[in-house]
């Protein structure tokens, strides 16, 4: 950085953890009065942890935080704000049904003397706001009568323009279309001019590289890089971020692993040219019996909105798909089911029942093969008792309240509802996020089992490991298109985030 | 790691009384209750502890209880049913629309056989409660919304139907059902004991029964797990219109005449009776024995307070504030069970 000039925000040492897990460990951290720093690092890197101590979301940590040279200790995120520091999440926080106004001006409307809201000058001070961003719309309009990206940037404007002096923005740009990007962009230079501080995380490297100054990698809780951004490249931050030899537990990927031949079994699935909205964009492919067919993405690459399609959760704007028969679309899950597929999605929330026994939670999905009107509880315990013992989940008692189990037993009775009756088609969205190594080997094994009985399985995640671990196949989901597809090639860690 | 994976289980054997006791608060509260008014009663009033007091508390929350099986179906599911009172009432009315009445009953009817007259009259409470299923799951409207829309609706052909008159007769079968007994007990409470069993084995042994809790207790894992979801909620609307229509038709012949707005009061009772007896509204936990407690304690309270000397003004409020009470403890005790779950 600049000589002479003393930075605005001064991390030093920081060390977090959570129940006895060490998030960070010993990290420095330099932000400067006009710098655009981008932070890069696989999930659970310590980015976003990093970040929340920032925005004063943590505040128990070790280590010194100095604002212009002042030590600080913030106690909410309150504190921070007044600080100025804003930060901007990855998930949108807006308001869909108030004007594009209202929304900018969330939480500090301009009001006159009576406490009255100021329509008038609020529309016309957001529509001034927006037109520096370049945005163009009637501030009057409702916010969910627009484009989730247009929504976005409107939410990032609103962060920018509240008088922050340093910003955080979470991943700002994996729901834009490329002028989107490119809009945001042009109003973080004009906002570096003008000497705000911005700290811009995102997994898409080539973003990172176009718009920041200094990039700092992170790995396992280490900051392992920091490095002017023009005097780097994409494949040398991806190879800090990922560490040649092994740091890790397991095997970590970042050799070259050999896919097989694809196989030239039956055709279990094919979809055929699917498209929705903003998610995904004529998604065409192929799944073959005794096949794990990895499909690998950032977050918000439309992998969510993919496997919701193929369960008939979610009804695409075109496309169609063919499980056997006939090429359709699925109206209801039930109906997905009864053609024989299985969907294991990313939150066990969503799919188990945990004030319910573990049994009900495993026999739930094939009632209609055991019983025709009267249940038969003493069979369903039974098969609960032989998928329990199959899947080793902990404790082994079948009438225990599913919600008493741990996160990684909760996840093999997930796939645990689907394995009585196997389906043609298994799809599983971040099978192993959250487990240890323990569970994660079990979900693998269990996963190969399923192929060699001839199952179609599908795997969709944001982690390669996950993906490189499990899949005969790998296609990349790049913003809702597929972009590439491994097979029969060699694949690792670095060419799969180098093609996402 | 291996070793915190049992945690849970060494958790789970070192939970003691208290824990098991927090997390079935639902169904012991009510019956507390139940036993706390009933002893109450019995000390303040001679009258009240008496077998002849008993057959009347059974015979008054009949009807309640009938229309109360079909509503804890819905309940169950997380939705609600306003217009049962309303089914109700338009139900007992088409059935004495359709039966030839006295001379001096100035109503335009049109006389059907008995059974004639009973079948189209549950056809017809069958159908209001397909149009609250299909709102409900094709069109999307809130149960809340449209059952409050069906209410009217019901209301309204009640009111085209008698035209402000009192129509009297029923069925024959409806009337002896309705008013008759056998070995003196009335058949109303025989046909309420039914129907309430019959719910009970309904949710508790069939594979619908099963679905009903597990669309309740999250409906959106129901869906992942492949279950037609709307179909579910369109049967138990179905199943509650069709109820409350028994109910209506056997209140008329208890009562001895039809007319508008007979059963007004019957909304309140039978969504108390559910709730008062600790099934949750939040959906998935509850059931027909819980409804049974809820019908005694409302029909004690209702029967008590008029053998102890009250103002019988005062009796409504003293209604609503046990109404809310239990209502307090039925969101306190989700809250309390969820917390034993973790």
């Amino acid at each position: 950085m600049p000589e002479g000039r003393s930075p605005i925000l001064e991390l030093q040492g920081i060390t977090k953890s959570f129940g006895g897990v060490e998030a960070l460990r010993g990290v420095d951290l330099a932000l400067y009065p006009g710098e655009i720093h981008g932070l890069v690092g696989e999930n659970g890197a310590g980015k976003s942890t990093l970040m929340k101590i920032i925005a004063g979301v943590h505040t128990e940590f070790s280590g010194r935080f100095l604002i212009e040279g002042q030590e600080t200790h913030f106690r909410s995120a309150r504190d921070a704000h007044a600080a100025g520091i804003a930060m901007v999440h990855q998930e949108l926080s807006v308001a869909p049904d108030l004007t594009v106004a209202e929304n900018v001006f969330l939480g500090n409307q301009p009001t006159n003397r009576f406490g009255l809201v100021q329509w008038r000058r609020m529309a016309r001070e957001a529509g001034e706001q927006l037109a520096r961003f370049g945005i163009d719309v009637d501030p009057m309009s409702r916010l969910a009568d627009l484009p989730i990206g247009l929504q976005q940037l409107i939410e990032i404007a609103r962060v920018l323009f509240s008088g922050a002096r340093i910003v955080i923005l979470d991943e700002p740009t994996s729901a834009l279309s490329p002028p989107e990007v490119e809009r945001l962009f042009s109003t973080l230079r004009r906002l570096r001019e003008e000497g705000t501080s911005i700290v811009f995380i995102s997994h898409f490297i080539e973003d990172i590289l176009r718009v920041s100054d200094t990039v700092t990698v992170f790995r396992n809780g280490r900051k392992v890089a920091e490095t002017a951004a023009a005097t780097t490249s994409k494949g040398a931050l991806i190879e800090a971020m990922i560490g040649r030899g092994g740091e890790a537990l397991e095997h970590s990927y970042t050799d070259d692993l050999m896919l097989p031949r694809p196989s030239d079994s039956k055709v279990v699935l094919k979809v055929d040219r699917l498209s929705l909205a903003r998610s995904l964009q004529d998604v065409s492919f192929e799944a073959r019996a005794g096949e794990v067919l990895g499909i690998y993405g950032f977050m918000g690459c439309g992998q969510q909105e993919l496997s919701r399609i193929l369960f008939g959760k979610l009804k695409p704007d075109s496309g169609t798909l063919a499980v056997g028969g006939t090429p359709k679309t699925f109206a209801s899950t039930a109906a997905a089911r009864r053609a024989g597929v299985a969907l294991v999605p990313e939150s066990r929330r969503a799919m188990l029942f945990h004030q319910e026994p573990v049994y009900k939670n495993i026999s739930i999905s094939i009632l209609d093969r055991i019983s025709a009107l009267l249940l038969k509880p003493a069979q369903e315990r039974d098969i609960a008792k032989r998928q329990v013992e199959q899947l080793q989940i902990r404790p082994p008692v079948v009438g225990l309240d599913l919600g008493m189990l741990s996160g990684g037993n909760q996840q093999k009775v997930a796939l645990a509802k689907w394995l009585t009756y196997p389906p043609k088609l298994l799809v599983l969205c971040e099978p192993t996020r959250g487990m240890d190594v323990g569970a994660k080997n079990d979900v693998i094994n269990i996963v190969r089992d399923l192929r060699a009985k001839g199952l179609a399985v599908i795997v969709l995640s944001t982690e390669p490991e996950t993906v490189l671990s499990l899949a005969d196949r790998i296609l990349v989901l790049k913003r809702g298109a597929l972009v590439r597809e491994f097979a029969n090639e060699p694949v690792s860690k670095d060419r799969l985030l180098e093609a996402a | 790691m291996a070793s915190s994976e049992t945690v849970p289980a060494a958790g789970q054997r070192a939970r003691g009384l208290a824990p098991f006791l927090r997390s079935q608060m639902r169904n012991i509260a009510p019956f507390l209750t139940l036993i706390f008014l009933s002893g109450f009663f019995a000390f303040a009033s001679p009258s009240f502890a008496t077998l002849d007091n008993l057959g009347n508390i059974l015979t008054q929350v009949s009807v309640t209880g009938i229309i109360a099986v079909g509503l804890t179906f819905v309940i169950l599911c997380a939705e609600i049913d306003l217009s049962i009172a309303s089914i109700a009432n338009v139900t007992g009315i088409a059935v004495a629309y359709f039966t030839l009445q006295e001379s001096y009953v100035n109503i335009a009817n049109v006389p059907l056989p008995g059974v004639a007259a009973i079948l189209l009259s549950i056809l017809l409470c069958a159908l209001l409660g397909l149009v609250n299923a299909l709102g409900l799951t094709v069109i999307g409207i809130p149960s809340f919304i449209m059952t409050l829309a069906m209410m009217q609706i019901a209301a309204g052909i009640s009111a085209l139907l008698v035209r402000g008159q009192i129509a009297y007769k029923v069925p024959d079968l409806i009337a002896t059902l309705g008013s008759g007994s056998i070995g003196g007990i009335p058949w109303i409470v025989v046909v309420a004991a039914v129907m309430l069993l019959g719910g009970h084995l309904v949710l508790t042994y069939t594979r619908f029964g099963r679905y009903v809790y597990m669309v309740g207790g999250n409906r959106e894992a129901a869906e992942y797990s492949g279950l037609n979801v709307k179909l579910i909620l369109g049967a138990v609307m179905v199943i509650s219109a069709v109820c409350s229509g028994i109910g209506g038709m056997l209140g008329v012949a208890h009562f001895g005449s039809a007319q508008q707005n007979e059963f007004d009061t019957y909304l309140l009772d039978s969504i108390a009776a559910v709730v008062v007896g600790g099934t949750s509204l939040f959906g998935g936990r509850g059931g027909i024995g819980n409804t049974i407690v809820g019908l005694f304690v409302l029909g004690v309270l209702n029967n008590g307070l008029d053998h102890v000397n009250i103002d019988s003004f005062l009796k409504i409020l003293i209604r609503g504030l046990i109404l809310l009470a239990a209502l307090i403890i039925n969101v306190y005790a989700q809250r309390l069970r969820e917390k034993a779950a973790e």
